[in-house]
């Protein structure tokens, strides 16, 4: 183990542990980009060049926004005096901890695992591409479908209540309240047209 | 200690960490920042067995990890779009305090 690596390491798992502990939220989330990043460090010391920037992109660029986005939208200033933890944290913490000292163990004891890195391939982003176009490319194109339902399907969710809803949003969470206004919106627009 | 077992204990650390703040927190969007975490835990484990193994230049584990990345970042948006939600209808993203299925 060089020192980079525990540098890395270390500053990733104080990172983590203070995005799961602060009582700030937009602090959680501040120690939540420094953990990102330093995986993101971590994928580069192992030569995963195009992971670690794809990391930085897709975590540090998109998901922690959105994050900040969510907490700003949904601040509360009721209860700054709770406790952040739910009432059975102890439980957590401990199978939390079972769970760390199995997979530890499992790390430490297992026989056969590899002691020396192999001489560094050169996964080019051309050899990527290859890869993708041709043996991966159901996955690929799975994926653009998820990606695609996933994103519209969270603009419907986030929309305005008030906006028009699908038949199903209607019937599970507003009956009453929406299903008005969706019979009311359409006259209301094509009378101003006409 | 190898440096692959080196990998391996920060993955599991790390995937204890979110699985605690998962757990522990009332808060939704941090229990959603765990989840991310865990699946962070789970891209290094690949990483790093992609990168000891007996034949990295197949580029396997590579590509599950940009998958994985992919699923995460569009996990990353329906979750948020359902706490926003949630918030709008009970004005709270407190786990502890979301109680009805319909109400």
């Amino acid at each position: 183990m060089s020192l980079p690596f525990i540098i890395i390491a270390v500053v990733t798992l104080f990172a983590a542990a203070a995005a799961m502990s602060l009582r700030n939220l937009v602090h959680c989330a501040l120690s939540l980009v420094v953990a990102l990043a330093g995986l993101a460090a971590l994928y580069l010391s192992l030569d995963a060049q195009f992971v670690g920037f794809a990391q930085i992109l897709v975590y540090v660029g998109a998901v922690a926004i959105l994050i900040v986005f969510a907490v700003l939208l949904t601040r509360s200033d009721a209860t700054p005096n709770q406790t952040i933890l739910a009432p059975g944290w102890l439980f957590g913490i401990v199978v939390s901890a079972v769970v760390f000292a199995t997979l530890g163990w499992a790390a430490l004891n297992s026989a056969g695992l590899p002691t020396e890195m192999p001489p560094a391939p050169v996964p080019t982003v051309k050899n990527i591409g290859d890869l993708l176009m041709t043996q991966y490319i159901l996955p690929l194109e799975v994926i653009g479908l998820l990606l695609t339902a996933a994103l519209i399907g969270a603009v419907i969710i986030a929309m305005r209540e008030d906006a028009p809803k699908t038949k199903m949003e209607d019937g599970g969470l507003k009956m009453e309240k929406s299903a008005p206004s969706f019979i009311l919106h359409p006259p209301s627009s094509s009378g101003g047209a006409s | 200690m190898t440096p692959l077992q080196g990998c391996l204990l920060v993955s599991a650390l790390l995937f204890a960490i979110g699985l605690a703040g998962a757990v522990t927190r009332r808060n939704a969007i941090l229990a959603l920042v765990g989840i991310e975490l865990m699946l962070n835990a789970a891209n290094l484990n690949f990483i790093a067995f992609w990168r000891y193994g007996p034949n990295p230049e197949a580029l396997s584990g590579m590509m599950v990890v940009i998958f994985s990345i992919a699923i995460a970042a569009a996990e990353a948006a329906v979750g948020l779009a359902l706490i926003i939600a949630i918030y709008r209808h009970y004005r709270t993203v407190n786990l502890d305090e979301i109680k009805n299925l319909k109400g």
